[in-house]
């Protein structure tokens, strides 16, 4: 059996951390905004898992953010933790966090996951690999709502 | 014959592996079969022994080949018991095999204002080639609904089909809910009005004993990796008359009998519908993997599977927040076993099941204008077949309870 397949071998609990479960089980900006400025729904065709990110802009920031959505505890939690991460951020400071944790999740180098806080803790989905794309939906979902917000 | 399960079971090499330092529990027929080592060793046999093209060579491995290959579609041919090996067409899968019939029967035969009917819960495969059809035809398409149990709520004849009803395209077993469908009733109603039907048999001819001339199908399409044998290998049987009279479906080598740079005339049934060198190898291996079923007999392949499920029904209603999907009765259904269980999503079920060495599928199974209808967005499943046994049952139900336990 190759070394890449032992890697894989991880236990259940590097993949359901705490902190996901906790997001799970009590998401955060859950629901919807009374006048977002853009609203993207995202679809992973795969799984059928579903996230809508609304947003609000004010001038350069992101004022306000919620999501909506079903599927696994992954897809649902990570969107709880992003709405977490962004809002009253910057669109430009949102924008380099996507990127990072887009990165991480491909494994890239060069991105210090300490910086990442909380969200950190999606690396273990890393290792199950069909389950990158739950981890990453809300993410590229929030890309689209921004460049819909003209922004 | 006594129906030894650990006897099959020794010939199926994949079978003796572990999954993450667990014994593998394979419950994801319904996706595709293992292979026993039989199929295996025929493939290797082919390419080791007699590789070559089929058709035209005149040496001694092309004949062999060629022979192998006929052998190999009469094989199918007394597997569902068509009338003659011409009406047996090899495709890649079922997927193109429904394709094919959509677009040289339907392309010549479907016209605006016709109608095409389907059911509620059609695979995408024998979904989305009628909706590109009927698009470009300007045809309409209707659902047959499902019923709460699973079962297809069919009408009456009068109101199944209409006046300008063509075509009828529906699965023989349901690969979401399992549910086997009173495909002979509606085949010999859609044969007194004229409308053709065409069954989407990839969870059908793996579990079930077919006749394609009892059921009265006009077409037929089923896959050999849900069966035993090799991917890329799949059928179109369709009645010879139909076959004759539709054009081809691709154009190339094999399927013409003269060309000239201004037309071509083609080939005879089967090989009009098999342009280009076939998928030879895993024709031949796929006749290997219809002997061993045949070795074990489809009725007691049947009789297996529905202990099996019987069983998992058993032990899964048990379970006090486990919704189970299809129709209660065993005999209604095949081998299929789909579920939500409590608040967990079928794939962090999946998930923790892998873990503990069983293989489930988990999601909408190509299925999810049906999922739709069920106001869910997926279910885990569970498939069986002929390798699988009430132990493995058991292995299914404890790791169920430890993904309860790790979500509490």
């Amino acid at each position: 059996m190759s070394d890449e397949y032992r890697r894989q071998e991880a236990d259940l609990d590097d993949l359901y951390r705490d902190i996901i479960i906790d997001h799970y089980r009590h998401p955060r900006h859950n629901g919807h905004l009374s006048a977002p400025t853009a609203c993207h729904e995202g679809l992973n065709p795969l799984c059928g898992d579903e996230v809508t990110v609304e947003v609000l802009v004010e001038g350069d920031r992101l004022a306000d953010i919620a999501y909506s959505g079903s599927g696994c505890s992954i897809s649902q939690s990570s969107a709880s933790m992003l709405t977490e991460a962004v809002a009253g951020k910057s669109v430009e400071d949102a924008r380099v966090l996507i990127g990072d944790f887009t990165a991480m999740m491909r494994g890239e180098d060069g991105v210090d996951p300490e910086a990442l806080g909380d969200l950190e803790a999606l690396s273990g989905v890393r290792k199950f690999p069909v389950r990158i794309k739950c981890a990453t939906l809300a993410w590229h979902t929030l890309e689209e709502a921004l460049r819909e917000a003209g922004v | 014959m006594t129906y030894d399960v650990n006897a099959i079971r020794k010939d199926f090499p994949i079978l003796g592996r572990e999954v993450y330092g667990k014994k593998l529990v394979y419950l994801d027929n319904a996706a595709t079969s293992q292979k026993p080592r039989q199929v295996i060793d025929a493939i290797t046999t082919y390419y080791e022994e007699y590789n070559s093209n089929i058709h035209r060579a005149v040496h001694a491995l092309g004949e062999q080949a060629t022979a192998a290959y006929e052998e190999a579609r009469e094989k199918v041919r007394r597997f569902i018991n068509a009338p003659s090996p011409e009406t047996v067409i090899f495709t890649r899968n079922t997927t193109e095999a429904i394709n094919l019939v959509a677009y040289s029967w339907g392309r010549t035969n479907i016209g605006e204002g016709d109608e095409i009917v389907l059911t509620q819960m059609e695979h995408h495969s024998n979904l989305i080639p009628w909706q590109l059809l009927a698009e470009e035809k300007g045809a309409h398409i209707r659902y047959v609904e499902v019923l709460p149990d699973g079962t297809l709520d069919l009408p009456t004849p009068d109101a199944l089909f209409g006046p300008r009803t063509k075509m009828m395209a529906m699965p023989h077993v349901s690969n979401s809910l399992g549910t086997i469908n009173p495909v002979e009733e509606v085949a010999a109603e859609a044969r007194r009005r004229g409308v053709m039907l065409l069954l989407d048999g990839a969870q059908g001819a793996p579990h079930l004993p077919v006749d394609v001339q009892a059921i009265g199908a006009d077409f037929y399409a089923f896959s050999s990796h849900k069966m035993l044998g090799p991917t890329g290998i799949g059928i179109l049987y369709g009645r010879k008359e139909l076959l004759e009279a539709m054009p081809p479906f691709l154009g190339g080598g094999e399927m013409i009998r003269k060309v000239t740079f201004e037309s071509a005339t083609w080939n005879d049934l089967p090989w009009k519908f098999e342009a280009g060198t076939p998928n030879i190898g895993d024709a031949i291996a796929f006749g290997v993997a219809i002997d061993y079923l045949e070795a074990l007999g489809m009725e007691n392949v049947r009789r297996h599977e529905v202990e099996i499920t019987a069983y998992a029904l058993d032990r899964l209603r048990t379970f006090e927040d486990l919704t189970l999907y299809g129709p209660d009765d065993v005999e209604k259904r095949g081998g299929v076993v789909s579920f939500n269980f409590g608040e967990l999503h079928p794939h962090d079920i999946g998930t923790v099941l892998d873990r503990h060495g069983v293989a489930i599928r988990a999601g909408h199974h190509c299925t999810q204008p049906l999922m739709r209808c069920l106001g869910i967005t997926g279910t885990a499943r569970a498939s069986f077949y002929v390798y699988n046994t009430l132990e493995e049952v058991d292995v299914l139900v404890e790791a169920l309870k430890a993904a309860r336990d790790f979500f509490k």
